[in-house]
């Protein structure tokens, strides 16, 4: 019994060493994810906030077609980053629709100017009252709605180069 | 002259703003005129967390998003809407992680039940420190 107790501390101090090296190979997820994911699209209704495109509603998702919804702001520097994988995705013939949360139209006009437009409708949100009505907690972030207009996928963070499979295989399923 | 112009630039360098050039919204530190409805509005502000800040609720959060939440729960408060349905719907959009007041489950029931799983085994440990000596 003595002997085995002499191992205790060492038992011990492995546990612990075991429970930050744990920690610290495969840190925990910080991000917050919407809950809204699986469930239909929340009404919104957000005014045009460029000259030349339509603002955001509800009864334009689910027509038998996935789109993608991009919340981004002129303001926000990974939007930025993004901004060429859109395009690509554009390209691809994906259809995207986008809320400017906080923003303003010179703003929104001077940033599809300098980065690439690859919208074809966005939302006016001043107060962020779709932002989180669609459980989103920061710019960018990236919904997928499905044929039906539920919610199907939320990438959360800039859209990157090794993201883009992943999102058009979300959207594939999402048909 | 390198050195001046290193210098020139990081004492002149601004910090890269996460923030919009927008005014904060109406309500986020304004208060409502109803007392009442005020009271009601910060008791829920405090239980909410600030989905951005992560460690504070949106009543103690400068962060712009925090200030949104607070407008919409003032004006749904204002509207006449029930402080336990503006929680419901925060909730339905962002998890219990949005709430400082989770409810019991299986993922929570440990933080509910140590206590009183430490508590008993304090009791019988006192006890057995406490018996009389048999001798």
């Amino acid at each position: 019994m003595r002997r085995l107790l002499i191992w205790t501390p060492l038992a011990l101090f492995a546990i612990v060493f075991a429970v930050v090296a744990s920690g610290l190979l495969k840190p925990g997820d910080r991000l917050v994810h919407s809950a809204m994911v699986g469930k239909p699209l929340p009404q919104l209704n957000l005014p045009p906030i460029t000259s030349d495109k339509p603002g955001i509603a509800t009864a334009d998702f689910g027509r038998g077609k996935p789109r993608l919804l991009n919340i981004f702001a002129s303001w926000c520097i990974p939007c930025i980053a993004e901004a060429p994988q859109l395009m690509k995705l554009r390209k691809a013939g994906v259809e995207i629709d986008a809320v400017a949360i906080r923003d303003t139209h010179d703003g929104v006009q001077a940033f599809l100017q300098q980065y690439g437009d690859p919208y074809a409708r966005i939302g006016d949100d001043k107060a962020s009252t779709a932002q989180l009505a669609l459980g989103s907690s920061g710019v960018p972030e990236t919904f997928v709605i499905d044929a039906h207009g539920r919610i199907t996928y939320q990438h959360i963070g800039d859209v990157r180069e090794e993201h883009i499979p992943e999102l058009l295989a979300q959207l594939e399923k999402a048909k | 002259m390198r050195r001046l112009a290193t210098l020139l630039v990081l004492v002149a360098a601004v910090p890269a703003s996460a923030d919009s050039k927008l005014p904060p919204s109406a309500l986020a530190y304004t208060q409502l005129r109803d007392p009442v409805q005020e009271a009601r509005a910060k008791a829920l502000m405090e239980t909410l967390r600030c989905v951005v800040c992560q460690g504070q609720s949106i009543a103690d959060s400068d962060a712009e998003m925090a200030g949104d939440m607070r407008a919409l729960v003032r004006q749904r408060i204002k509207a006449g809407e029930q402080p336990a349905q503006i929680r419901r719907w925060m909730v339905q959009r962002y998890g219990d992680y949005v709430s400082y007041d989770p409810p019991l489950s299986w993922s929570t029931a440990p933080l509910w039940l140590a206590p009183l799983v430490l508590l008993g085994f304090g009791a019988l440990l006192a006890r057995r420190a406490f018996a009389k000596p048999r001798r």
